[in-house]
């Protein structure tokens, strides 16, 4: 983990390429054909304080700023092979995970509402940059693979907890008795989704072969329980009735007119 | 006794299914050993890193660890494994394995010590050792040469370096980086029971009501006994009990039920407080048949120094004296004022160290002079001295401390107080130890089932090695003393040596090797087993007396570090799996395995060096007259007795230590080995250039087997009893004494430890030897007119007062520092930092500093700053937010990265009882890089 004061060569030169891109107009089939494929890959991070994705990608200029001011290099511009549309910001934790800077630098530099820095303002603070809070941020949401997850095998390994910029918060164990051996307790990490940013320092830190915690766009990672049933034991789980219902997609079981009158195939042999 | 009838079935019962786990289970690995249609091997062997003594099964396969798995018929981990033992099938196959000798060397091939290194002969290796040993040992004698040891070396080859060192060379400077780790520990168990390591094992964890740590961060340092923790807190929470004591608040706060942030140095007015109130509020607690039968009470001296080198050394700057003249004398505190008020001090007073090489005398006192001592340790003056973290109040730091006493009073309540770095890296370690014991034994809480306070173990094989085996400046094996002369011709009889042979004048301990080195009164050194150069405190100075002076220091390694970087001759070394051999845990488990792999390149293992080094020194080269700093007459020409034992002027170290006819008389082939590599016995495959420059093809005899063999005898009969070396072969490891085939789960107490049931002095006995035989006095010191006292199979209860350490937060210097490890990383990083998936785990070492401290030094979470210390600086990026939390005032640098090289900054201040370095405590200021 090195922060920089002055972003690389590197990336200034991905950056030329792209604007370089724009000011040619290499093609709008080209553009387009990308975009159009990109939008069904709905698995991108974008950076903290990013809109809803659908929006993102409307006002994002692809100018690069977030990506400039970013002092970890985590941020990258989309490239053709990325399968993200091409100078979108984002980022891949496994690579480099968002280190959550106190000051954010890569959001106020937005020209446009893509990063909206009202999405880092408590609500009782003005909106101004100083103000703003990383850990409001929603990147996305850490999921746990148990079946690959080594410390649910009892191995004490925990990296992932101790890598959390929210540790006991966002990422918390859970100590459970070890029946197989008898006195080894499982310390089980349990991510809390409401806590959680999405930076992916678990996901960067995790030492499986492919990472068993990693974060996915909170739209992809969590279900949905409908409204239609309310949690007795949880007085303001009732907001859920204002969430807009959402007709069932899958059917049930119908049957045709004839089923009643049908009733001797009941004895057939 | 007041343990109840059906406690104790209860404990015998746990006793002794555990017993059962550890004999008898079914060998898994002789169903295993042979299975051939898998296409690998599974074999039984031992985790490399921790002191917990974790088994492991390793996977092979055409001569490549593929996999590794936790035993599960080892009793200590049960088929677990933390995240180290995880990747133990990866630490030897780093990309830059050193595969070649490598020497410096100038333009035209010659040894210079500017030069760069050069891969060279294994033969041109030897030939350098032995011409610089020559020469050192020509110029100073034996006191002219040195090893740098350590707690990872396996039980044998520990044994070949001292006896090489002590027997060959009649050298006593070897010393292991154990030094660092856990002599406060060692000086704690010889001073307190006569005899070193626990009286209990890790079974105490599921038996016990309540684990206490002071200075332990067992979640991350010790993880599967953490886990064993875990898990008896969750068998009953409402019963069971955890406290964590600290200096930072750390991951063991997550399961305990009370955390106690003190302030640094602080636990020995912490302890005080505990028995003040047990002997002043809570008598109806003291176990008193327990206090009469078998214990009684002693004190030493307080002028004593800090280990440190007195102020003005010519290398040393102005700034360092500042601290360096307290070891000459310092002004008595404040809070000093009161605690050696017994002693006639008041605060402002000059205290002068007059005992500064006489720390360890000690003598008996009366319970009422002990009584009298811990009148200054009330709630008031303990709280005030100890609170730790600013943003907690006077009263809530208070009610902490109660709940803690009540605890430990509470009659029924089974007590364990774990501890590691936090008290033995202390300037007072070895009295904060004994503290410990002082506490349990007041309450008769120690030496039994779920009972007592139990120093865990850093590193493999510290117990097994560098104390079992006494690879220490003062030791011999078995707990014996260079110093002692029924020792040493104990010693001299085992080793068939001339009498007067071994040098009596204990040899120079690890600080002091750097330090003689700086004084140009060692010239040669060995390092194995370990990377001193970057795990000793204010390290500038040892590098610069590496490079800058006229001396030849030697490399065994497996991997570039540090050490090897400032070494003059680098020899390439095979790592745990590639070598025979046995660690010993802090349980006194011993645990063997055996050969896995052949090793990478050119590597061979530490035994081989050090037998192949030996066949070049003939007798009369080293048992002639010896000229030894301090002892007048020197040591005496040994050679006449030598011819009349059979051995003449040319015989070598190689004949004499190790290729002698005992030696030659454990033949190879040998069942055990069927299906084994064993390289130093038969050589391998790779037909490696020896030191004769002739393809090596092995010793021909069992060395391993007869170096273990010959090992034991020293503490047979003695309270140190092991198996023979076949047995460990089949067994998952067996906690010493092992007494006609049994191993001992708690020693002292005679229902377990045969020793004790022996000795017939009731439910216990302490027959630890050392120190038996005391002064009689009161608490200014001994009365020659009262004659010594006969406390054979007692223990000691001592008074140990709270004292300053030499360096303290001030103006220039505000904050704490405190140094330690991670989870992730071992030591110095030289194995796990090639781990591709724990070093991108944990890539660096951070500074861990609290949010207010940043915010008034203006620094934000992730910024590059300076920690500077009187003796040097490093930069380190700021963590506000991790897993570690400081109070306000301090701050945590791991150890681990050598980018982030904190014992630049560390002061090389000791335990004057013990010289253990102090690495928990120095004065710092943070700024930004």
């Amino acid at each position: 983990m090195q922060r920089k004061e002055n972003t690389t060569s590197r990336r200034e030169a991905i950056l030329k390429i792209f604007q370089g891109a724009g000011l040619l107009s290499l093609g709008g089939l080209v553009w387009g054909a990308f975009l159009n494929k990109a939008s069904v890959s709905k698995l991108s991070l974008r950076p903290p304080a990013a809109v809803e994705e659908e929006d993102f990608l409307a006002a994002c200029i692809k100018c690069g700023a977030c990506v400039q001011a970013c002092p970890y290099d985590t941020l990258m511009l989309a490239q053709p092979q990325d399968n993200i549309p091409i100078g979108t910001p984002f980022f891949i934790p496994r690579i480099t995970p968002c280190y959550m800077c106190v000051d954010v630098p890569c959001v106020p530099v937005c020209p446009t509402t893509a990063l909206d820095i009202n999405k880092l303002i408590p609500s009782d603070k003005v909106s101004t940059p100083e103000n703003m809070d990383v850990n409001m941020s929603d990147m996305g949401v850490a999921v746990i693979d148990e079946k690959s997850c080594i410390a649910f095998w009892g191995i004490q390994c925990d990296a992932c907890y101790r890598a959390c910029p929210l540790i006991n918060q966002a990422l918390v164990l859970n100590f459970e008795r070890n029946e197989r051996t008898g006195k080894h307790a499982f310390l089980k990490p349990v991510v809390n989704p409401e806590i959680c940013t999405g930076c992916g320092m678990c996901e960067h830190a995790c030492v499986t072969e492919k990472a068993a915690i990693f974060v996915l766009p909170r739209k992809v990672a969590e279900g949905k329980a409908g409204n239609f049933y309310i949690k007795g034991w949880e007085a303001k789980d009732e907001n859920r009735l204002n969430e807009e219902s959402k007709e069932s997609d899958i059917k049930g079981k119908t049957t045709k007119k004839s089923y009643l009158n049908d009733w001797e195939e009941l004895i057939d042999e | 006794m007041s343990t109840t009838r059906r406690e104790f079935l209860k404990n015998s019962a746990a006793a002794s299914v555990a017993t059962a786990v550890g004999m008898s289970l079914p060998m898994g690995l002789q169903a295993a050993a042979n299975n051939a249609e898998s296409g690998w091997r599974w074999d039984k062997s031992v985790c490399r890193f921790c002191g917990t003594g974790c088994g492991i099964m390793v996977a092979t396969k055409n001569d490549k660890i593929v996999a590794v798995k936790g035993d599960p018929a080892a009793p200590v981990n049960r088929g677990l494994n933390c995240i180290k033992g995880y990747f133990n099938a990866k630490i030897m196959y780093g990309e830059d394995r050193l595969q070649k000798p490598l020497l410096r060397v100038d333009k035209s091939g010659n040894y210079s010590k500017t030069g760069d290194f050069k891969a060279v002969s294994w033969k041109r290796a030897f030939d350098e050792m032995e011409k610089h040993i020559k020469s050192s040992l020509k110029e100073l004698g034996p006191t002219g040469i040195g090893v740098f040891g350590s707690g990872q070396y396996t039980v044998q080859e520990g044994y070949a370096a001292v006896k090489l060192m002590k027997a060959g060379f009649r050298s006593n400077n070897i010393d292991p980086n154990a030094r660092h780790c856990m002599a406060s520990a060692v000086a704690g168990f010889i001073q307190t029971f006569g005899i070193d390591e626990p009286a209990g094992c890790y079974d105490d964890i599921e038996l016990t009501d309540t684990v206490v740590t002071w200075g332990a961060n067992m979640s991350e340092m010790h993880p599967i006994l953490w886990a064993r923790v875990s898990d008896r807190k969750l068998s009953n929470p409402d019963k069971v009990k955890v406290v964590n004591l600290s200096t930072f608040s750390n991951r063991t706060s997550d399961l305990a039920d009370i955390e106690i942030i003190f302030k640094p140095q602080t636990d020995l007015a912490l302890w005080n407080y505990i028995a003040r109130e047990i002997v002043y509020n809570h008598p109806d607690s003291i176990d008193q048949e327990f206090i009469d039968k078998h214990i009684i009470f002693a004190t030493g001296p307080v002028d004593i120094g800090y280990g440190m080198r007195k102020a003005g050394h010519p290398k040393y700057s102005a700034k360092e004296s500042v601290i360096n003249e307290k070891q000459s004398a310092k002004t008595v505190s404040a809070a000093e004022g009161i605690s050696l008020k017994y002693l006639g001090y008041k605060e402002g007073d000059t205290l002068e160290m007059k005992n500064a090489a006489s720390a360890g005398k000690h003598w008996k006192i009366e319970f009422e002079d002990f009584k009298k001592a811990l009148e200054p340790y009330t709630l008031d003056y303990v709280a005030k001295t100890a609170k730790g973290d600013d943003n907690e109040s006077l009263v809530r730091f208070k009610e902490k401390l109660i709940v803690l006493k009540d605890l430990y009073v509470e009659k029924q309540r089974k007590m364990v107080s774990f501890w590691t770095m936090g008290m033995n890296q202390h300037t007072r370690g070895t009295w904060v130890n004994e503290q410990a014991y002082m506490v349990h034994f007041l309450l008769g809480k120690q030496a039994k089932p779920g009972n007592g306070a139990f120093s865990l173990t850093g590193q493999p094989s510290a117990c097994g090695t560098a104390r079992e085996v006494g690879t220490f400046a003062h030791r011999l094996p078995a707990d014996m003393v260079v110093a002692n002369p029924k020792h040493r011709k104990a010693s001299e009889n085992i080793w068939k040596l001339p009498k007067d042979t071994l040098n009596p004048k204990v040899g120079t301990h690890f600080m002091k090797l750097m330090r003689d080195i700086e004084d140009a009164k060692v010239k040669f050194a060995w390092i194995q087993v370990n990377n001193p150069y970057q795990n000793t405190a204010n390290a500038k100075h040892w590098i610069k007396a590496a490079r800058q002076m006229d001396n030849f220091i030697v490399c065994s390694d497996c991997y570039p570090g540090i050490s090897a970087k400032v070494s003059d001759l680098i020899l390439p070394t095979a790592m745990i799996y590639e070598k025979w051999g046995a660690y010993g845990n802090a349980e006194r488990r011993t645990q063997h395995w055996k050969q896995q792999v052949v090793p990478i390149g050119d590597s061979m293992s530490d035994t081989w060096q050090i037998m192949e080094l030996s066949k070049r020194f003939t007798l009369k080269e080293v048992w002639g007259a010896q000229t030894i700093p301090g002892i007048e007459g020197g040591l005496p020409d040994v050679m006449p007795e030598a011819k009349t034992m059979g051995y003449n002027e040319d015989t070598t170290l190689y004949e004499v230590l190790f290729a002698n006819d005992e030696a030659k008389s454990y033949t190879y082939p040998d069942p055990i080995g069927d299906g084994f590599d064993n390289c130093e016995v038969i050589g391998d495959k790779r037909n490696v250039v020896g030191s004769d420059d002739k393809e090596w093809k092995g010793y021909g005899f069992f060395i391993q087997k007869y170096l273990w063999e010959e090992y034991r005898k020293f503490g047979e009969g003695h309270a140190h009893d092991y198996a023979d070396f076949d047995t460990y072969h089949k067994v998952r490891g067996l906690k010493w004494p092992v007494v006609d085939g049994k191993e001992t789960q708690w020693r002292f107490n005679a229902k377990y430890d045969p020793y004790a049931k022996k000795a017939n002095t009731g439910d216990f006995a302490f027959y630890g030897k050392a120190f038996k035989n005391l002064p009689q006095g009161g608490l200014k010191g001994p009365d020659a007119d009262k004659g010594k006292y006969d406390l054979s199979n007692k223990a000691k209860i001592f008074f140990r007062p709270y004292m300053d350490p030499p360096e303290m937060p001030d103006k220039d210097y505000p904050l704490w520092l405190s140094t330690g490890r991670v989870l992730e990383h071992w030591h110095s990083g030289t194995m796990t930092m090639r781990v591709p998936e724990l070093y991108r785990a944990v890539p660096e070492a951070l500074c861990y500093i609290h949010p207010k401290d940043a915010e008034k030094f203006n620094f934000q979470q992730g910024d590059l700053v300076w920690v500077e210390s009187r003796r040097g600086k490093v930069k380190a990026h700021v963590d506000t937010r991790g897993r570690n939390r400081p109070p306000v005032g301090l701050v945590y640098v791991p150890w681990f990265d050598e980018k982030v090289f904190i014992n630049k900054v560390c002061l090389d201040a000791t335990c004057p009882i013990s010289k253990q370095t102090d690495f928990k405590k120095a004065a710092v200021k943070v700024y930004k890089a």
